[in-house]
Parts: structure tokens; sequence; C-alpha cells
């Protein structure tokens, strides 16, 4: 299969080279012409006004999918807990089987568990299949994956949604080829085509520099892991659903692991360039003292410390905390600068986050015009009234 | 111990720079890089070699340049490398991924144990180990953070958790996804690169009908998935100030932050408070 340009008909309008995902389309002459780098997706086909772009491919044909019923939520749990994820998941599952008018149904597997079907049905469950067996006390791939394969295969959903979590990204691609379907990664937005009525799954890409959508046509059921945080909890009112219990015939040779032992840490300080959430300090911040703060409300927020030029060169934090110019550039989901004016070196080192909220005393620091959210006023009130918010216990 | 080591060339995505005007990706200039989790699990390879004798051979898909990793991991103590190049392969999701690599290790043969990063950075699905472990029919240990022991049979390791570890006993042949505190990953030799640079023989370049694969089996024809349209995220400040009394404002501040689209981080954000 290939993608070539008719240049008779090609009158160099550059649509196709804007809607090449992998920038394989370049104008030469005035006209267009396929890279090397072409990866055949067929992107570019639609854009154009001239029909100038031709393919052989042959459209695959999309089977009858039309016997795969239902939006099934893989309802993770340790030690007995249920995994936050596993609620935000029935809520987007929710949505997703209203649109589709199906039922939402969770499989749960563990030992001695059965007290958390209940939960999953008060969060959006109406059918729960539950596995329960010594076999199942801990997390263990394989066990996991002929479980759900077999269910999958005798009861064909029409969507499986799996938290990406690291027990999810361990299970969802091993069970997506037992089943033998499609699978699409971290999504953070799931719709439904009005159209074609299939999942269309979000996802960023590239490093998060590039958003996705993917579709999966051509299997069923459309597997996907949500990124955990993202998805909204549903909770319901009705109270009345089906619980079935599986019947559990594993082999402990052919599950291939054992789990020796399970240790709790404290959390681990990651680098700034890989944390999700930074708190950063500036001139502004009150020397030791205030970094403490600081410190405690990245402690809420598990995010890290960082700071600007001025706050490293003084010792108040590490040297390899430094942001800006002359620092690190970092790319959180959330960048908090507290007492930072926003000098230019400073904000250079920034942009990339997804959102920045800033405190500042100066209305008019420039840090607030870079800001997503701004909070005029002193920062050693402003943060202890943050933390104490955000603290659970005094909501 | 027979190991092979999977390993991936990427454009180095923690260096892209964005079009100030358009906020679009730019692709001109991005450097190409062994994937960083991979140079772990090569480390780990040759380690483990040096440790109990056997050979490592790292095997790679990509275009014809991708040789360029292998070269390097050839540098860095591996014995062997394989290349899997064919324009068939292009576009390929992770389904069509590990099918070709699972087709590639079959012809490759014996092995006893597959090391590979846990994801790339181009990516970022962490799909195609333990698919590839599924089609293979072998044990899978994913986010390995340290390999304690092994033996002919078992590998024990520690596997990282949100918070914590877990250690596993694992059956061998066994494939591991590996995380970057496995281990500090070596500088590749000049020598041994200067080596395999000369005697081409030790990578090999394999097209689709030396795995024994059609072409419509591989690549984007091979996909189960498929991209629908791609977009640059939306980083428009949205530049709101809260002026009035502290408490009030942060109050203001958290809802609008819960309600806004704003989703992954500020979800996240909210969820991260409400952790135990």
């Amino acid at each position: 299969m290939s993608i070539w340009i008719e240049s008779d008909l090609c009158d160099g309008c550059r649509r196709c080279v804007k809607a090449c995902p992998y920038d394989a389309i370049a104008i030469e002459d005035g006209k267009a012409s396929v890279l090397d780098r072409c990866t055949n997706c067929s992107a570019c086909l639609a854009e154009c006004r001239n029909e100038a772009i031709k393919s052989d491919a042959v459209p695959k044909e999309i089977p009858d999918f039309s016997d795969y019923q239902g939006v099934w939520v893989y309802a993770e749990q340790r030690d007995g807990v249920l995994a936050k994820v596993t609620l935000e998941l029935l809520g987007v599952a929710q949505e997703l089987a209203e649109i589709r008018k199906q039922n939402v149904c969770a499989v749960l597997l563990g030992e001695n568990v059965g007290n958390l079907a209940e939960e999953l049905i008060r969060h959006g469950a109406e059918h729960v299949y539950l596995a329960d067996d010594k076999s199942l006390c801990q997390y263990r791939t394989l066990a996991h994956v002929k479980i759900l394969d077999t269910l999958i295969r005798e009861k064909k959903p029409e969507i499986m949604l799996i938290g990406a979590t690291h027990i999810g990204r361990d299970l969802a691609p091993r069970l997506s080829r037992r089943v033998g379907v499609g699978l699409t990664a971290d999504c953070t937005a799931l719709s439904i085509d009005a159209e074609e009525k299939i999942l269309l799954q979000t996802r960023p890409a590239f490093g998060g520099n590039v958003m996705a959508t993917i579709a999966n046509r051509y299997s069923r059921p459309q597997m996907a892991t949500v990124r955990p945080g993202v998805m909204e909890v549903r909770p319901k009112e009705k109270n009345d659903g089906v619980i079935t219990r599986l019947d559990v015939q594993l082999a402990e040779s052919e599950i291939k692991t054992k789990v020796l032992e399970v240790f709790q840490e404290k959390r681990k300080h990651t680098s700034i360039t890989d944390a999700k959430v930074i708190v950063a300090g500036g001139r502004g911040v009150n020397g030791e003292a205030g970094f403490d703060m600081l410190r405690s409300l990245a402690e809420v927020l598990e995010g890290e410390i960082a700071g600007t030029r001025i706050v490293a060169e003084q010792g108040l934090i590490p040297a390899d905390c430094q942001i800006g110019q002359t620092g690190k550039t970092v790319r959180p989901e959330l960048y908090i600068a507290c007492g930072i004016s926003g000098a230019i070196q400073h904000r250079a080192g920034i942009m990339n986050s997804r959102y920045i909220m800033a405190i500042n005393k100066d209305p008019e620091a420039a840090i607030f015009k870079v800001a997503d959210w701004g909070i005029v006023g002193d920062l050693h009130d402003v943060v202890p009234e943050l933390i104490e918010q955000l603290t659970p216990e005094t909501k | 111990m027979n190991i092979l080591v999977l390993i991936k060339q990427v454009p180095d995505t923690t260096d892209v720079k964005l079009d100030p005007k358009t906020g679009n990706l730019l692709r001109e200039g991005l450097k190409s890089i062994m994937n960083p989790e991979d140079r772990h699990a090569l480390e780990a390879g040759v380690r483990i070699k040096e440790a109990e004798g056997g050979k490592v051979t790292v095997l790679s898909m990509g275009p014809m340049q991708a040789i360029d990793v292998c070269t390097e991991a050839i540098g860095m103590g591996a014995d062997e490398a394989v290349l899997l190049s064919d324009r068939a392969f292009a576009g390929a999701d992770t389904w069509a991924t590990s099918f070709t690599l699972g087709k590639a290790v079959e012809t490759i043969g014996d092995y006893d144990l597959i090391l590979c990063g846990r994801q790339a950075i181009d990516g970022d699905t962490a799909q195609v180990g333990p698919q590839l472990a599924d089609y293979l029919d072998i044990a899978q240990v994913t986010y390995v953070q340290e390999i304690e022991s092994l033996d002919s049979t078992h590998i024990v390791v520690k596997r990282s958790l949100e918070n914590g570890y877990e250690r596993i006993d694992c059956q061998l042949p066994a494939l591991l996804t590996v995380i970057n505190s496995l281990n500090t990953p070596r500088y590749a030799h000049i020598g041994r690169v200067i080596d395999a640079c000369k005697a081409k023989a030790r990578i090999k370049v394999l097209n689709a009908a030396d795995i024994g694969v059609m072409t419509s089996q591989v690549g984007l024809e091979g996909s189960l998935t498929h991209v629908v349209k791609t977009f640059s995220p939306d980083f428009k400040r949205q530049g709101k100030l809260l002026n009035g009394p502290i408490k009030e404002s942060i109050s203001e501040l958290l809802k609008q932050i819960s309600k806004s689209d704003a989703a992954t981080s500020c979800k996240a954000f909210a969820a991260s408070c409400e952790l135990p």
C-alpha cells in the first residue's frame, strides 16, 4: 500500500502538510510530495480539495459486532481496598452506557472481596462479576488475564475500561493480545462517535506535546486504559445491582509468578523534570521557614519543590532544582509559582507546564500574565490557607 | 544465558520545541536517541552476561537510521544486533508491533530472558512488552526496579508500585520491562563502536519476508487501532486574577480548578488531596 500525489492536480495549498501527523509531506517547487517517513495513515486524503492525493489502499471491512453489548470496568483493588480510578471508570462508563443504551458491568477479582461489590454497585455498576479465590489474593498478571479472557469471550462486552495504574498497565496489554483486540493507553477523554457509534479515545502522545484521538474499529471489545484522576466519580442513588460469582479454576503452574512480599514506602522524590506538580519559590519567599511551608504544600500535593536562580544561589534549594534559562525546563501538569515575579529567564523554563498558578503580592507581576490562575496576596498568608483548604479533614 | 534486549530509536521528546505562533510541534531538528529506559534494560542484560556468561542480542524495529542505536548498543556491550526494517512495518500500532517482534524473536531462536524499557518516550504506551510476552506465551514482570537474583529457571525481582514495591519470583523464560532506577547505564565503548561500524556482519537487517510475515499482518494494515486525528493541546492561559480576601479567593480558586476543563492536572490535583 502507498500514497502518492498527482502533481498535475496539486496547487500547493499546504492543507495536506498541515493535516499530516507525521510531518511526512513537504512542498517542493510549489507541489506537495510524500516523504519517506510517510506511514500511509491516510489522514491527508480527505483534506485535499483537488483530489490530488491518491492511495491504493483497499478499505478494510468492518465485521458485524452487533452481538457485543455492555460497558465493562476492571475493578482494581489491593488488600481489599478499591483503587480510586475504579470508581472514576464507573463514572465515565455510566455516561458511555447511557449513550449506547447498554449496561455497566464491573469485574472484581481477589480473595474475600465480596463486600466491595456493593461499593461498585453504589458507584454505577449494574452487574458485578466476582471471582473470589485464594489464588487471587494478590494481583498476578496471568491469573487475572485468564479469568478476564474467558469471561470476555463468553459475555462479549462492547467496551472494556481499565485504570492506567501499575496494575492496569501490566494487565491491559497482555489481556488485549490474549483476547485479540486493539488497545489504547492512558486516555484522558472518551466519547462515542455520533455516526459510527464507536468509542473515540483521546490521549496525549509525543511526550504530551500532541493529543491524538484513536479509534478501535476492527475488534471488540474496544479496550482502553484511562489515566487516574481524569474522570468523574458518579455515585448512583439506586442500589440494585446483580452479583454473579465466577467459578475459579487456576493452577499455580499456569500463573508462573509468586509474590514473595509487598513493601510500602514513603513517597520517593522524583526529579523536577518528571514531576507532575511543582511548587516553586522565588525572591518573595521568606528564607528557610518560607521554604518549609512550600515543602508542606508540595507534600500535600505529592509534588516537588523548586525555585528561581536567586534562591538556588542562596542555597535555599538544591542547584538541580533551579528552573529557568540557566536551570531546568519543566513540564509538570501544575506549576505553582510562589513569590516569583516572572522574569523572562524564569518563564522560559515553565512555559510547557500544563497549568500555571501564581501567588504574588504585586498585582502587576509579570508572572500573572502567563498564569491560568493568580492569587494576589502575601504567600505567607495564602499558602497556609491553601494547605488548610486542601487537607481533607477540614473539608 | 541467552538474553534479548528490545531497543527503540525515538525522537528526544524531552527537548521538543513548539512553534511560538501556532503552538504546533516542531519536528525539524529533533535529535534521535536510544529510548532512555531501553538503555537501562540493555545495561541490565550486559551485567547479567558479565556475571553469568551467555550472549546479549539486541532487537530493534524502525527505519534504516535505527542502525545507529544498534551500533551504540554493541558499543555498550551487546554481542549482536538485529534490526527489523521494511516500509511495510511503518505505522504499526502496538498490536502489529508486538506481532512483528514476536515473529522476529521466533526467527532469532533461543532465549531465556527478554528485557525492554517500560515504555518509549514517543508513544508512552507501555504495551508492546506485555503484548510480546503474551504472543510468546512466557511470564512477564513490568516496572522492574531491581533484579535480586537469577538461576537457570527463575528470576527474583522487585516490581515498583505506586506506593512501594513487591518482590516477585518469576519463572524463566520471561520478559521484564524495566524502569530507570534499575541501574546506571554505561557509556558506549568507542573502540567497540568502531568495530561495530567496520564489521557490519554483527548487525543483521531483516525485512518482512525474512521473518515470514505478510505485509497485511504488519504496519498500518496489520493494526487494529488507528489515529483519527491529532491536535495540539490547548495551552492558552486563562489569566484569572483573584484579588479578594485570601480565604474567599482560595475557595473560589479551588472551585474554578475543579469546574474547569483543566482535566488531568487539576482533578489529579484535587484527587491527590483526597488520598488517605
